[in-house]
C-alpha cells in the first residue's frame, strides 16, 4: 500500500490493497500526462501500468490507461482528484476482477534460437493469439495479446527457449456488450 | 477589419474586462512588453514589491479580504521560482491568485535560455491549473479561462506562462463568453432529499456540534450569514477552524472557540463527546483531527463541501452533501423553518443537557494564562490589542507559530474576511506582504499583521513596499528572540535541546523602523502596554511595533501529536502527567 497522506498522522489499520483500472477520457494537449502522472507521484499513488493514445482526433481526446494498487478509500480518492483536473473529462476505474469488462496487454517477444526452439515458444503462446511479425533462420519476433499475469508467466516460461528481448505496452480496457463507460 | 491587438494589451484588455485594479509584481526581462503596456491602463494600479514571494502573498490578502481574485505579474526564471511558495499557500488555503508570469521567447524555450525555467512544470502540482501560452490567438480565452478556473468550485491559484514573443505579437481580442460549460468542474448539485436526511439528523441529535471552516469565508459573505441563522435555527453549539474564524462571531455564547491542536477544552471535548458532527466547509486536516482512530468516535457525521475529493478523504462520513456553502446551507434553514411547529422546539430542550456539560468544560477556562506584571506576556498583549481596536473594523494578518496561535486563540472575530492566516501551508513570512495587500484593498481600514520576530524577517523587506505607497500597516512583533513554536515542540519532545532555534543577532527593531522610513515603537513593560498600542494605532502610516514578550511563554491548550481530542494539555501545570512519549514524537 503506497504510504501517503498527511506525514503526521499514525498509520492506522491497513485495508487490503486491490488492483484497479482506471481510464481517463482526456484533452490532447501539452503536458496533460503530466498532470495525470504527477497527481499519482505527487500525492504517493502506484502506477503499475500506463498506455496513452489518442482516440478522437476530431474532439481532440485522448484515452489513459493506468493500472494501479490501493484500499477502496485511496481509489476513490484517485477518481476524485483524477476528475478535479481541468482538462480531464471522465473517469472510469475497474476492479481487475471485474468479468464485465475485457482487459489486454500486448507483447513482443524476440527468440533467438534454432527452429525447433521458436515452434516450441509458437506452440506455448498458442492461446495468446500469437502472430509472427518477423522471421528468419534463427530468429522470430512474436506478438501476443493477453493478460498482465499470463505475459509475466510467458516471459519466464520462453526464457530457457531463447527468448532474449520483451517489449510490452500498458494494460487497455473495453466493456464487454454493448454498454459503454459513462 | 477588426483591430489586431499586441499580446501585451490583450493581458490588460482581460484584466479590464475582469474588473482587476490592482496588480501585483516586479518587473523583468521577460514581461517588459507587458510592463511597458501599463501606461496605457490607468485603470489599474501595480504595486511594486520588493521580492517576487511578497507579490503573491499580498495577493493573498487582497483576494481574502475583499473576494476578489488577486494578481500576481512576475518575470520568468527566478521570478516564477519566488512566487512557487505563494503559489503554494494559496492552493493549500483556497485562495484565488491569477499568476501572470514572462517566459523566454517561444523559439527558445528548452533551450537554458537567459532566466528560462520550467515555469508551469514548477508550478503545475501548487496551482489549479497552468497554461504555456505559444499561440497569440490562444491568449484571450486563457486569461479568461484562467479567471474562471480560480474563482469558481473550490477557489485556488492559476498561473499564465507568457512567452516574450507572445507579448508581441499581434491578434484580435475576445471578450469573455458570458455562460460557459463547466466542463463538470463546478459542484452544487446536492438534492432536496439530502437536505432532509440532514433535518432529521438534526432534529434527532442530543449532542451535537457545528463544525465550520475556511469553505463558510470562500463562500462569502452570504454564507457567514446563513450560518449564523443556522446556528440560531438549531440553538447548537459551534467551532471553528483556524481558516473559518470570522464566519461565526468570536464573542457570541454559542461559539466555543476554535478547536484542534491548540483549540478550546470545550471545542474538542465537544467534538469528541458529540453525536452529530456537521462539518461546514472544512476539510478535516491533521491539525484538527488529532489522532484518527479516535476522533469523535460516537458520532453520525456530515460534511458539507464543494469540492468532492475532501469528502471521506480522512474521515468517513455518514451523509455528504456537495455544494456551496451559502445555498447548501440557505437551504437547509428553508427548510427547517418550514417545518418549524414541532421539532425544532423540542430539540432545543433535547440538547439542553449537552450545553450544560460544555459549559462544564468551559468552566476550565483553557486560555487562562499566568499574567505577570514585570514582563508582557503574549497572550495579555494580543488580548489588550484585541480590547484596543474591537470597535474598528480590523483586519488581522499573521505570520506563523506561537504568536499566530495566540491570535486566533484571543483575537475575537465578528466578521467573515478579517482574518488573513497561512494554515495549510503555514508560510512563516505571510503576514507583512499579506498585510500590504489587505490594505490595497482596504486603504481606510486598520489592518495589523500579528506577528513574530523570526517569521517577519523572513519578508521584512515588503516594508518598503508599504512605505512607497503610504500603506499604514501595523506590524505587532511578539518578539521572544525563539522560533517559538520550534523552541516549545523542542522542549515538550526534544528533553529542552534548543538545537538553532534561538536567534541570536536579531537586529533592533526600532532603527530598523526608521531605516525603511517608518515609525518603530518598543514596548517591554506591562504598564505602559496600552498606551504604546494606542499610539500605534493612532499613527497614521506603517509601524514596526517591537513587542518583547516573555520568551518561555508556551503556547496552551494543546493536542500533543498523537492523541485523540479529549487528552489536551491545559497549562504548564497538566504536563507532568501527560508526557508525549514514544510514537508521538514523530508525528510533529
Amino acid at each position: 500500500m503506497p504510504k501517503s497522506k498527511s506525514a503526521y498522522s499514525i498509520p492506522t489499520k491497513k485495508q487490503k490493497p486491490d488492483t484497479y483500472i482506471f481510464v481517463v477520457w482526456v484533452d490532447n494537449e501539452a503536458g496533460v500526462l503530466a498532470r495525470v502522472v504527477g497527481l499519482f507521484s505527487g500525492r504517493g499513488y502506484n502506477i503499475e501500468s500506463l498506455a496513452v493514445a489518442e482516440v478522437d482526433a476530431v474532439k481532440n481526446i485522448s484515452r489513459i490507461t493506468i493500472v494501479t494498487t490501493g484500499t477502496p478509500q485511496v481509489i476513490d480518492q484517485i477518481r476524485l482528484q483524477l476528475t478535479k483536473l481541468v482538462p480531464v473529462h471522465k473517469v472510469a476505474e475497474f476492479k481487475r476482477e471485474d468479468k464485465g469488462v475485457i482487459f489486454k496487454e500486448m507483447a513482443l517477444f524476440k527468440v533467438v534460437g534454432k527452429r525447433n526452439k521458436i515452434e516450441k515458444c509458437l506452440n506455448a503462446c498458442k492461446k495468446f493469439n500469437p502472430v509472427i511479425l518477423d522471421e528468419t533462420k534463427t530468429s522470430a519476433v512474436i506478438q501476443i495479446t493477453a493478460l498482465r499475469r499470463e505475459i509475466d508467466k510467458m516471459n519466464k516460461k520462453l526464457k530457457p527457449l531463447g527468448l532474449i528481448s520483451t517489449s510490452r505496452t500498458g494494460a487497455v480496457a473495453m466493456t464487454r456488450g454493448a454498454k459503454i463507460f459513462n | 477589419m477588426p483591430k489586431l491587438f499586441t499580446g501585451a494589451e490583450i493581458v490588460f484588455k482581460c484584466l479590464e474586462d475582469q474588473k482587476v485594479e490592482h496588480i501585483f509584481g516586479y518587473p523583468g526581462g521577460a514581461v517588459l512588453p507587458i510592463y511597458d503596456e501599463l501606461k496605457n491602463h490607468p485603470s489599474i494600479k501595480h504595486i511594486l514589491v520588493r521580492h517576487e514571494q511578497g507579490a503573491g502573498h499580498a495577493a493573498e490578502g487582497y483576494a481574502r479580504s475583499s473576494g476578489k481574485p488577486g494578481v500576481v505579474l512576475v518575470t520568468s526564471g527566478p521570478g516564477a521560482t519566488n512566487v512557487v511558495t505563494a503559489l503554494t499557500d494559496a492552493y493549500m488555503d483556497s485562495v484565488p491568485l491569477v499568476c501572470i508570469s514572462g517566459q523566454v521567447p517561444t523559439h527558445l524555450i528548452g533551450t537554458d535560455a537567459f532566466q528560462e525555467c520550467d515555469t508551469t512544470g514548477i508550478t503545475r502540482p501548487c496551482t489549479k491549473h497552468n497554461w504555456l501560452v505559444k499561440d497569440i490567438n490562444d491568449l484571450s480565452k486563457v486569461m479568461h479561462e484562467a479567471f474562471r478556473v480560480a474563482t469558481t468550485g473550490r477557489p485556488g491559484p492559476v498561473l499564465i506562462d507568457i512567452p516574450k514573443d507572445i507579448q508581441f505579437a499581434k491578434t484580435k481580442y475576445k471578450k469573455p463568453n458570458k455562460e460557459k460549460k463547466l466542463n463538470g468542474k463546478s459542484h452544487n448539485k446536492f438534492s432536496q432529499d439530502q437536505i432532509d436526511e440532514l433535518v432529521k439528523l438534526l432534529s434527532k441529535a442530543k449532542k451535537p456540534i457545528i463544525y465550520s471552516g475556511g469553505g463558510v469565508i470562500n463562500s462569502g459573505p452570504k454564507a457567514s450569514q446563513a450560518l449564523r441563522e443556522f446556528v440560531e435555527l438549531t440553538g447548537f453549539p459551534i467551532t471553528s477552524t483556524l481558516q473559518g474564524l470570522g464566519a461565526y462571531p468570536g464573542d457570541d455564547n454559542q461559539f466555543l472557540g476554535m478547536l484542534g491542536m491548540h483549540g478550546t477544552y470545550e471545542a474538542n471535548n465537544a467534538m469528541h463527546d458529540c453525536d452529530l458532527l456537521i462539518n461546514i466547509g472544512a476539510r478535516f486536516d491533521d491539525r484538527i483531527t488529532g489522532k484518527i482512530d479516535e476522533f469523535s468516535p460516537n458520532s453520525k457525521k456530515v460534511h458539507i463541501d464543494i469540492d468532492p475529493s475532501s469528502i471521506n478523504k480522512i474521515i468517513k462520513v455518514d451523509l455528504a452533501i456537495v455544494g456551496d456553502v451559502t445555498s447548501v446551507i440557505s437551504k437547509i434553514n428553508k427548510t427547517i423553518s418550514k417545518r418549524k411547529n414541532g421539532h425544532n422546539k423540542s430539540n432545543k430542550s433535547n440538547i439542553a443537557k449537552w450545553w450544560e456539560q460544555i459549559e462544564k468544560w468551559r468552566e476550565k477556562d483553557s486560555l487562562n494564562f499566568v499574567n505577570s506584571d514585570e514582563s508582557i506576556k503574549p497572550q495579555h498583549a494580543v488580548q489588550r490589542l484585541y480590547e484596543l481596536t474591537k470597535n474598528k473594523d480590523t483586519y488581522v494578518t499573521t505570520e506563523v507559530g506561537q504568536h499566530q496561535m495566540w491570535a486566533a486563540q484571543h483575537y475575537k472575530f465578528n466578521k467573515p474576511n478579517r482574518w488573513m492566516t497561512s494554515g495549510g501551508l503555514g508560510t512563516m513570512g505571510y503576514g507583512l506582504p499579506a498585510a500590504v495587500g489587505v490594505q490595497i484593498a482596504h486603504p481606510e481600514k486598520l489592518v495589523i499583521d500579528i506577528a513574530g520576530e523570526a517569521s517577519v524577517l523572513m519578508t521584512m523587506q515588503e516594508m518598503s513596499t508599504a512605505v512607497q505607497y503610504n500603506l499604514p500597516i501595523k506590524i505587532f512583533i511578539l518578539n521572544n528572540q525563539y522560533m517559538g513554536m520550534v523552541r516549545q515542540w523542542q522542549e515538550l519532545l526534544h528533553e529542552k535541546n534548543y538545537s538553532e532555534s534561538y536567534s541570536e543577532a536579531l537586529p533592533d527593531f526600532m532603527k530598523m523602523a526608521e531605516a525603511y522610513g517608518c515609525k518603530g515603537i518598543k514596548a517591554d513593560n506591562p504598564s505602559d502596554l496600552d498606551d504604546k498600542i494606542q499610539e500605534m494605532i493612532d499613527y497614521d502610516g506603517p509601524v514596526i511595533f517591537d513587542c518583547h514578550v516573555d520568551p518561555n511563554e508556551n503556547c496552551f491548550p494543546m493536542i500533543p501529536s498523537g492523541k485523540p481530542h479529549n487528552q489536551m494539555i491545559l497549562g504548564p501545570n497538566d504536563q507532568e502527567d501527560n508526557k508525549i512519549k514514544g510514537k508521538g514524537k514523530a508525528l510533529v
